[in-house]
């Protein structure tokens, strides 16, 4: 190959470079943490100086992260990955699917691990009963004639070989990954009112407004409390639907959001307007209805002449908790007021008629949108990573020759072998083989 | 009995241990080691009793969760992980020696849990972005590999200790240390370890940041941090196994190492400021 003696080719296959560009970005990294990044101008200005705020605009140092030269140092490193691989895995796929059978015999001699027995025993006989002794360890052994002898072979994890190229490609795939998320997906953010549907959202940043070709639907909006008052949950009661219909609800929280046509909508932060959600019914009639209303405003439900507002606010027992003073009369006259916790719906009685009435505060949910259509690529390549540094450190490729040979009147027996990893784990190993092959011979 | 009170037994257990540890190595005797490990043994049955108990705790006060969720109980959690990781390598090396160079961070991080200013031992009730079994998993995933490289950093402070010292005589306070090449050999075991499990953890934080916010990376400074402390680690393993490096340069990259984790751990929440902010409380 030509392009071996390229040295272009040589420099990205060198893992100098590697050593190089993982420091580099190592120390270079350091600088995002210690400069604020993605301030407004006037800040770097304020906290460095004039000419220091110029040289770091110079130098894309307020978004040092997509700067070209960050971005210059990860493509090396993608290079660097890629190169070396294309120069390597050849040879490393062939020792993988090497013949084993064909090894030098005069190699098996001078390996580390290796024990020889002698036997009065018939080569032929021998051979079978080394091959039972291996079987018997766990190892399946293949068999050739070779120099007046039988060479017995047998191995485990050839292919493990091949962790550290699954985790090399792994970092490319996690790369490709996040690049297709920034070039195909966008975030943005919406606040939707409980009750309310919309079927655009806001992008980052521009503010643009980004149609989602079906509508979104807050149903309804809660917050709860811990005991102590700190917030525990910010739930949303969504609703996706296509053409005015529903397909699909699920009721999110942070943590778990809702994911829809390559969309997921993530509870991210709410609005309150001091504004109640109020439901009206008259159990015999069956009518209702239901108002947006706001403390100390008087509303009229014409249908069934009542009329009613909240008065008063008040603290319940649970922290964060509210309960609200209804003022509330109907054609009998009389007003009288009643009670109700937040959220609570309960039975009215007034002037010989009975009202079914519900009252919850009125929130907007805010959610964040992401199209993000790489992160399987991502996720995928996560998972390739874990799986290639497991059997790249604790896995090995372990082989073992057995060479058996008349010499004389008797028979040798010569078994050799080796690991290209955890060279003492397979010591014992190869002790507890070689060990069962001399008691079968014994 | 509460947490509190058992927590107060470790920190104090773990303090005899390390003392024995040490004197074990410096006088010689037997003994002393013998009781340096049944004490560390106890004290770790009492520690995770306690978080056990702590995890109970939590639950009766209306707010429960696994206690990985703040600043204490990380460091709690760090002491925990870098004892189990010291003693299975105890019993699979057969050697307490090393005892000297792993427990006393087990006891620093506890006393530290317990004794610095702004740490605070309340159990606090979890807001809504830390509610996630992802978060559980992070946690537990970096520390046993923080862990890991604390043991790596002993180990490498023991090999350049034994380096630097003209004392050949064998019968010097260092001539007890296993040979270097031992020792070697272990640090580079504890670091792929860690670094396995570094890398599972930077991966959990990842799924657990896109359920919670919709984004798997944001350069904040502590993610940034974790990174910076891979690449250092990464950057270790590759010049060993591809450019031979061995011995004391190994050593000193397991100490830089350990002081980027310890960095990306504390300064991120005390001298930067970023999402993980809960660490700070
Ligand atoms: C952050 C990026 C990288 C990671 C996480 C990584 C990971 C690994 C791991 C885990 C090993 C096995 C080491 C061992 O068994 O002790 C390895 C080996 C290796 N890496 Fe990387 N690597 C990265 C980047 C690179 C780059 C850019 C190169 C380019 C030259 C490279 C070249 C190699 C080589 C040549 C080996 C030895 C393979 C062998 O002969 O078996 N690595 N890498």
């Amino acid at each position: 190959m030509s392009k071996k003696k390229n040295s272009i080719w040589s420099f990205f296959a060198s893992v100098k470079l590697a050593l190089l560009v993982l420091f580099l970005l190592a120390i270079s990294s350091v600088i995002g943490t210690v400069i604020p990044q993605n301030s407004p101008a006037e800040t770097y200005v304020k906290m460095y100086g004039e000419n220091m705020a110029r040289l770091f605009q110079t130098l894309d140092i307020p978004d040092m992260y997509n700067s070209w030269w960050f971005v210059t140092l990860l493509i090396l490193l993608a290079l660097n990955l890629i190169v070396c691989t294309i120069e390597r895995l050849p040879s490393v796929w062939r020792l993988v699917v090497l013949d084993n059978l064909q090894t030098d015999i005069g190699r098996l001699g001078k390996m580390r691990s290796r024990k020889e027995i002698t036997t009065s025993k018939s080569p032929e006989e021998a051979a079978s009963q080394v091959k039972a002794g291996l079987s018997e360890a766990g190892w399946k052994a293949s068999e050739a004639s070779r120099d007046d002898g039988t060479l017995l072979f047998a191995q485990k994890g050839p292919w493990t070989r091949l962790g550290v190229y699954v985790v090399h490609t792994s970092i490319l795939v996690i790369f490709a990954g996040a690049m297709v998320g920034s070039y195909f997906g966008y975030k943005g953010s919406v606040m939707i009112p409980e009750t309310r549907s919309t079927d655009e959202i806001y992008k980052f940043g521009s503010n643009e407004a980004i149609k989602l070709g079906f509508e979104v639907l807050c149903k309804k909006f809660t917050l709860s409390h811990y005991p102590n008052g700190a917030p525990k949950e910010f739930r949303s009661d969504l609703v996706i639907l296509e053409n005015g219909k529903e397909v699909l609800s699920k009721s999110i929280v942070v943590n778990d959001p809702l994911n829809y046509k390559g969309l997921t909508f993530y509870q991210s932060s709410y609005q309150s307007y001091q504004k109640f959600l109020t439901s009206i019914a008259n159990n015999e009639t069956r009518n209702q209805d239901r108002f947006l209303i706001e403390p100390g405003k008087q509303v009229k439900w014409d249908g069934e002449k009542v009329t009613f507002g909240i008065i008063n606010r008040d603290m319940t027992d649970t922290p964060g908790k509210f309960r609200y003073k209804i003022w509330f009369a109907n054609e009998s006259g009389v007003a009288e007021p009643f009670w109700i916790v937040d959220g609570d719906t309960t039975i009215v009685k007034h002037g010989g008629k009975e009202y079914t009435f519900a009252l919850k505060e009125f929130f907007a949910t805010g959610l964040q949108v992401t199209k993000d259509p790489g992160v399987w690529g991502v996720y995928i390549g996560c998972g390739l990573m874990l799986l290639g540094l497991y059997v790249a450190f604790f896995l090995s490729h372990r082989r073992i020759w057995v060479y058996i040979k008349k010499a004389d009147e008797n028979t040798t027996v010569l078994v050799s072998g080796n690991s290209n990893k955890n060279k003492q784990a397979f010591e014992k190993s190869f002790d507890a083989v070689s060990q069962a092959i001399s008691n079968k011979l014994g | 009995m509460t947490s509190s009170t058992l927590f107060g037994i470790t920190t104090i257990g773990y303090l005899l241990a390390s003392a024995l540890y040490i004197g074990t190595l410096i006088f010689k005797t037997k003994k002393s080691g013998l009781v340096a490990s049944i004490i560390t043994v106890l004290t770790f049955l009492v520690q995770t009793a306690a978080i056990g108990l702590r995890w109970y705790e939590s639950y009766q006060m209306g707010m429960g969760h696994a206690p990985l969720s703040n600043m204490y109980e990380s460091l709690v959690f760090f002491s925990w992980s870098i004892v189990i990781f010291y003693l299975i390598l105890e019993v699979k090396f057969n050697n307490r020696i090393f005892g000297a160079f792993a427990i006393p961070f087990a006891f620093v991080s506890m006393a530290y849990a317990s004794f610095a200013k702004g740490i605070s031992d309340q159990i606090s009730p979890l807001i809504p972005a830390l509610q996630s079994n992802w978060l559980i998993a992070h946690v537990m995933t970096c520390f046993i590999g923080y862990a890991a490289f604390a043991v790596a950093c002993g180990l490498g402070c023991m090999y350049l200790m034994k380096s630097t010292s003209s004392d050949d005589s064998g019968t010097g306070l260092l001539a007890s240390l296993p040979a270097l090449r031992v020792i070697d050999d272990l640090i580079h075991k504890c670091m792929i370890f860690g670094f396995l499990w570094l890398s599972a953890g930077i991966i959990t934080g990842a799924i657990w940041a896109n359920s919670a916010w919709g984004t798997y990376w944001s350069w904040d400074p502590k993610e940034t941090w974790s990174l910076i402390t891979w690449f250092i680690y990464a950057a270790t393993l590759h010049a060993r196994f591809t450019r031979g490096w061995q011995g004391k340069r190994i050593a000193w990259l397991a100490v830089i190492g350990f002081v980027s984790v310890i960095f990306t751990y504390f300064g991120v929440n005390f001298l930067l400021s970023g999402l993980h902010s809960y660490g700070s409380s």
